[in-house]
């Protein structure tokens, strides 16, 4: 998947397909947060209500699959906090590397592998697949970039993949 | 959600999903930023909203839509359906005021070579003519009564 820009600055060009950033979240999976999630769009899933169901098909407690990112976004405030990586470090990276002071993201895509569960605590990394050439779009001209945020849990199980596309842009002048 | 639990012989290509219709208030506008941890302040703070975004009020954050998918997709399936993708793009805001419905349609049903079953679905999201987001996902359904695609793992579960 790994594909390049012939033009590329060497360090950018050295970051892709390179795991960069890997933290384990601030904290662990709670059931607190699965119900103020299912809350917010009134998702009723008996598995995350009911204990019975729950225990039936998943084994216990899950939290909803589209969660994932919610585990890596700190809270507003935490005590001592120097500053932590941003969920999408690469991306902000590639930005100032190639002097593209706006961006966007155009496609998201996220593959759920093992169950998240309450308790989990989770570890992150980034990768960046590929960039490229400069383009000229009505937003501006630029790169496209895609970037793979993956997901593990403390077992060393794969449980997701978000992968974004991005396009950093300069304004027609 | 009516607790039935769909299998795949009761999906076919085509079959279109009830729509589901909401209407957005302030407050689903926060619950989702709080819910999702998106503490940018055109989720909460219209004047913020307004002045730095140039629209017209405080607006749905990407990943409470995805949260929306889900949940749109699992009234349908029942609990034993398990997500294996999503695909998704924002094209339009959606605003305190509007009415968002949701609407999908079967495009795919296969069973894989390992035997777990896969319906493919086109979903999106609009207020009235506005189309806001489109999505595709993929979903396991039990290939037959008793079948649990969540008891697969490993290499056993192919998303």
């Amino acid at each position: 998947m790994v594909e390049s820009a012939d033009d590329l600055p060497p360090e950018v060009a050295s970051w892709i397909g390179q795991e960069r950033y890997r933290q384990p979240g601030e904290f662990e999976v709670e059931r607190g947060y699965v119900y103020t999630s299912c809350a917010s769009v009134e998702n009723g899933n008996p598995l995350f209500w009911d204990e019975a169901v729950a225990r039936e098909l998943t084994g216990g407690w899950i939290a909803p699959p589209t969660m994932l990112s919610v585990w890596f976004r700190p809270h507003y405030w935490a005590p001592n906090r120097t500053g932590t990586a941003q969920p999408l470090q690469v991306h902000f990276d590639l930005k100032e590397a190639l002097d593209l002071p706006e961006a966007v993201m155009t496609d998201n895509t996220i593959v759920f592998g093992e169950p998240v569960r309450p308790g989990d605590r989770l570890v992150t990394w980034q990768v960046l697949r590929s960039v490229s050439p400069l383009k000229r779009t009505r937003l501006g001209t630029g790169r496209f970039w895609v970037i793979d945020v993956v997901y593990e849990n403390q077992r060393g199980e794969w449980v997701g993949t978000e992968t974004y596309t991005g396009f950093g842009y300069r304004r027609e002048a | 959600m009516s607790g039935e639990r769909l299998t795949i012989d009761q999906v076919k290509p085509g079959l279109a999903l009830p729509e589901l219709a909401v209407d957005v208030t302030a407050t689903t506008v926060v619950l989702g930023a709080m819910a999702s941890r998106d503490w940018r302040p055109m989720h909460h703070d219209k004047d913020f909203a307004q002045q730095r975004n140039g629209v017209r009020d405080i607006f749905l954050n990407t990943p409470n839509i995805a949260a929306w998918y889900e949940r749109y997709l699992t009234d349908w399936s029942g609990p034993t359906g398990r997500l294996g993708r999503m695909r998704f793009r924002m094209r339009e805001s959606i605003f305190p005021g509007d009415r968002m419905v949701l609407r999908g349609t079967v495009e795919k049903v296969e069973v894989d070579e390992l035997g777990c079953a896969w319906a493919e679905l086109s979903l999106s999201i609009s207020v009235g003519e506005r189309l806001c987001s489109d999505c595709t996902a993929r979903i396991a359904l039990p290939a037959r009564p008793g079948d649990n695609p969540w008891r697969r793992r490993g290499a056993d579960w192919r998303p």
